[in-house]
């Protein structure tokens, strides 16, 4: 068999389709459009399954806090009469340390269903650890593929930290350096095994977080007799986002969903020479953006992380914001919880500030932390690599030159982006290969891609010359 | 000298600099594809910077360069940046001495 690249991603859709047992081509409607419910209740798996597998791999019902310093905090920095009160759902307590572990659990329970030995997955963050971890318990083999190091050989901390842990899980870790080229490793890996891809994306792994939407229905209704206002999820692929809005829509539960990802506008992911320069290694604008307007460019045909579907807004936060609310969270609450876990916390820190004091508003996951995954080596190897750590206002941060500390807490910010710009970027990649004006079907399909109406979407298809 | 069936590190290019894709930026496209993965050493015995074939943990054989036994994990805390303890204070203070959030 060639193994050359060009001749390993021509092979692509057979491999895909040999590695996760479904035929994509089933859910393909008139032109662009595709029948995105159809391939989520597809997966063989309810909500009360993925409930009663995560329970028997001791996955999910993570416990609720409430962070009653950090909400006196907020309401310091508030006008008053603001001030919500902030909880955080501590998914960190997941047996492998993060929510990921409801992605992965019926991934490898449907895998080792299918007869597949073993499973693959392309992840330098928290899933890899998810994936090595459930493949430990349910007794199948695990290859994690991650992009680690630049060409200088120089590791990531929490990347090589990620790589410890699933070795320690018991998974086989090849560590590559900077390039999008690690899904051609990816196929010639599940090419050469027959193990199941545990994608990110597929529809077993993104309704597998709906159990997190879901919990927060209910714990809140239990504890508090009430729902929470608004849900803040930390965005990259989108799943996060996808599965809980839906799990909180299962669950009755009208909150606000809110993404929230750390801004690195001007670095570029691919770029070898930029992949130490960022501090953030997931839930930033780097993947955030992309996935949300783009989501089918994952390992899948069709992505079942479609997050502009489910967000109400969509806010940004610095480097140095989330830093700063990590510590918060150690010194104030008690709580060591891994940076990129607190993305959400610290929008919901600035967010809850809008809010009456009466409401709730939750921070849904935070995430383990050990060496090299924690604000210390994170930030001691920013300094190494020549970034400027100081105080000030974090609105001047420039990824990648500085990470800049609020020098008061009430310089947190949670800043919008626009939506609608999203939106259109979304449509726009959809249609790039349309000559044709769209079908009515086309354009509803659109419309429930972007939450759009229809003037919204013929008005940009007309912009676009469709 | 690392012998048969000892744990060992090896490395190996995926793709030369020449055999990467056209979109990504010239810093990346101007340095090969690496990879480094961890396994038993088949061979007799090796030195470092011998080409070798190990077993990972799998039950993979893949094949590269010998770059080290007995492979250690060197992660740690990092430095001390005064920074964080500067946060603590500032936190504290504003939330139960009175400085201005």
């Amino acid at each position: 068999m060639d193994r050359s690249y060009n001749a390993v991603t021509g092979r692509k859709s057979q491999i895909i389709r040999d590695a996760i047992g479904v035929d994509y081509s089933k859910y393909e409607k008139e032109g662009i459009a595709f029948d995105y419910e159809a391939m989520m209740n597809d997966t063989g798996y309810t909500l009360e399954d993925h409930i009663r597998i995560q329970r028997e791999y001791n996955v999910g019902n993570t416990p609720v806090f409430e962070l009653h310093n950090l909400t006196a905090l907020a309401r310091k920095c508030a006008k008053p009469g603001k001030g919500a009160r902030i909880f955080v759902k501590d998914e960190a307590s997941n047996p492998a340390g993060s929510f990921k572990e409801r992605r992965a659990a019926a991934s490898v329970y449907h895998a080792k269903k299918m007869g597949y030995k073993g499973v693959v997955a392309a992840t330098s963050g928290n899933y890899g650890a998810a994936v090595a971890s459930q493949a430990a318990m349910q007794g199948l083999k695990c290859i994690i593929v991650q992009e680690c190091y630049d060409s200088k050989g120089m590791g990531q901390p929490e990347i090589v930290e990620k790589a410890r842990k699933c070795e320690a899980l018991g998974a086989e870790v090849l560590q590559l350096t900077v390039g999008p080229e690690l899904f051609y490793e990816t196929l010639l890996m599940l090419e050469d095994t027959g193990y199941f891809n545990a994608s990110l994306y597929s529809a077993f792994g993104v309704s597998g977080v709906e159990t997190l939407g879901w919990e927060l229905g209910h714990q809140f209704l239990e504890r508090y007799g009430r729902h929470p206002d608004v849900v803040v999820c930390a965005n990259a692929g989108g799943g996060n986002l996808t599965g809980t809005a839906r799990g909180l829509k299962k669950a009755g539960c009208p909150a606000q969903v809110v993404a929230a990802s750390v801004d690195l506008t001007g670095l570029s992911m691919a770029s070898d020479q930029q992949f130490n320069r960022k501090s953030f290694t997931t839930a930033h604008t780097g993947f955030g953006v992309p996935y949300a307007t783009d989501p089918d460019h994952s390992d899948v045909p069709r992505s079942a992380a479609r997050p502009l579907r489910y967000m109400d807004r969509y806010v940004t936060v610095r480097q140095g914001e989330v830093f700063y609310i990590t510590e918060a969270l150690a010194t104030l609450e008690g709580m060591e919880k891994g940076p990129a876990g607190n993305t959400s916390l610290a929008a919901a820190f600035a967010l809850a500030q809008e809010l009456d004091q009466d409401q709730i508003i939750v921070a849904q996951e935070t995430e383990y932390t050990g060496a090299g995954k924690h604000i210390q080596p994170q930030l001691a190897f920013a300094r190494k690599n020549g970034i400027e750590l100081k105080f000030g206002d974090p609105a001047q941060e420039i990824p990648g030159q500085n990470i800049i500390f609020p020098e008061k807490p009430s310089l947190i910010k949670a800043r919008d982006m626009d939506l609608d710009r999203l939106r259109r970027s979304l449509i726009k990649h959809q249609v790039k290969n349309c000559t044709a004006p769209l079908t009515d079907g086309e354009v509803a399909y659109l419309m429930e891609e972007t939450r759009g109406s229809e003037a919204f979407v013929r008005k940009t298809l007309e912009e676009l010359g469709l | 000298m690392a012998k048969k069936n000892d744990y060992v590190r090896i490395h190996r290019a995926i793709l030369a600099a020449e055999e990467r894709t056209g979109k990504l930026p010239e810093d990346t496209k101007s340095v090969p594809l690496e990879m480094w993965v961890k396994g038993w050493l088949q061979d007799d015995s090796a030195d470092l910077g011998d080409t070798v074939t190990v077993k990972t943990v799998v039950g993979r054989l893949e094949t590269g360069v010998l770059m080290e036994e007995n492979p250690c994990y060197a992660l740690n805390y990092g430095e001390y940046v005064p920074e964080i303890l500067e946060i603590d204070r500032q936190l504290r203070s504003v939330l139960f001495e009175g400085e201005e959030a």
